[in-house]
């Protein structure tokens, strides 16, 4: 009798592969320049799906696996719930009306690319949008201050991307392992 | 026979999904070098044009991928390229989470996620610089940047403003 009941382990009910389907639906509506505010929001704030401890774990495992992090949060979370159709049911939610508008503005701008005022707001967004990415790349960065090493590592990277252009299948072989291993023996000192 | 060029686009995506630690805004210097560089599926100026295109709609920054597909095979090449980048690293993370918690407290888990951050953050940086090389052809274009950076920083307004801001300026044929 002192185990814990499943329903105090879980004391939110579970969400249907439906319900799972139409949440990340409407994230996927939600998020322009960047979808992991509107995930979060609506797994820990809205929903309870998640603590937010639960949702940093997550988050940091989608963080560390290849491949698109809201669409690993979403096979992860949809997983948890509901199995491999769970994953499978979030991630199509996701990805479904992003897709479809991404797709349609193509067309559009296909369309209408003669037209000056369209080129003047395309050549506009892809501006901005390039400083929101050096932003995000800059904020990302702070953390980074006070530890030298982090520095030559981040350092040694864009260098090695950015400036001699090498293929980012060689750049990560040679740096990630050496990183990790100074991290390794920095953490045991 | 499924067309050479889908399965090229599949092929390329694929490969790309294993090495998008850090998200696909870290792996924007790799798909330009892929796609404009190696298979020469379109120009500087597409590649800019798809990056805006992606931006200005809502969801997961890797939209560039499905307008990249679309562009060079319509809309079947954009499904293909869309599904390539994201399958190959959802099957690997579905295996992983089932096993990941059991290493919670493991110190490789810790050093990998320590030492693999300043990396992480080399490769946004790049992004940066590869798309302001691509899509800043005027002065005009680099202040937008500049400026965005700038407000993003130091205000917290949301990006959609300051990408609205930048389409109306864009209109009015500042850029």
């Amino acid at each position: 009798m002192n185990e814990p009941s499943a329903a105090a382990q879980k004391p939110v009910d579970a969400p249907t592969k439906r319900g799972l389907f139409m949440s990340f639906l409407v994230v996927g509506l939600q998020g322009f320049g960047g979808v992991l505010p509107f995930a979060r929001r609506m797994l820990v704030e809205q929903r309870g799906w998640l603590d937010d401890r639960e949702f940093t774990e997550v988050l940091s495992l989608s963080q560390f696996l290849p491949g698109p992090n809201i669409v690993n949060v979403s096979i992860i979370v949809g997983n948890r719930f509901r199995g491999p159709m769970g994953a499978i049911a979030a991630t199509l939610g996701l990805m479904l009306m992003p897709f479809v508008i991404v797709l349609a503005l193509a067309a559009l701008y296909a369309r209408f690319a003669d037209l000056a005022a369209v080129r003047g707001a395309t050549n506009g967004v892809s501006a901005a949008a390039t400083g929101l990415i050096i932003a995000t790349g800059l904020k990302m960065a702070r953390p980074l201050k006070g530890i030298p090493w982090h520095i030559v590592m981040c350092a040694l990277t864009f260098i090695a991307i950015a400036l001699l252009r090498l293929p980012l299948l060689w750049v990560l072989a040679a740096l990630a392992p050496i990183s990790v291993a100074i991290a390794r023996w920095m953490m045991r000192r | 026979m499924i067309p050479s060029v889908l399965a090229e686009l599949a092929w390329q995506f694929a490969l790309l999904s294993f090495l998008a630690i850090g998200g696909v805004n870290a792996l924007i210097p790799e798909i330009h070098r892929r796609v404009v560089g190696m298979e020469h599926w379109m120009t500087d100026t597409d590649f800019a044009q798809a990056f805006a295109i992606a931006q200005a709609a809502p969801g997961p920054n890797m939209l560039i991928v499905s307008v990249i597909g679309w562009k060079v095979s319509g809309v079947l090449g954009a499904l293909v390229a869309t599904v390539a980048i994201c399958l190959p690293s959802s099957m690997l993370t579905f295996a992983v989470a089932h096993i990941w918690d059991r290493f919670r407290e493991a110190p490789l888990r810790a050093a990998i996620q320590y030492g693999l951050a300043p990396v992480t953050v080399g490769l946004v940086l790049a992004s940066g610089y590869i798309l302001a090389r691509t899509a800043d052809h005027t002065w005009a274009a680099f202040a937008i940047t500049g400026a965005t950076v700038a407000a993003t920083l130091a205000t917290r307004l949301h990006p959609l403003v300051l990408l609205a801001a930048a389409a109306a300026l864009g209109v009015a044929g500042f850029v």
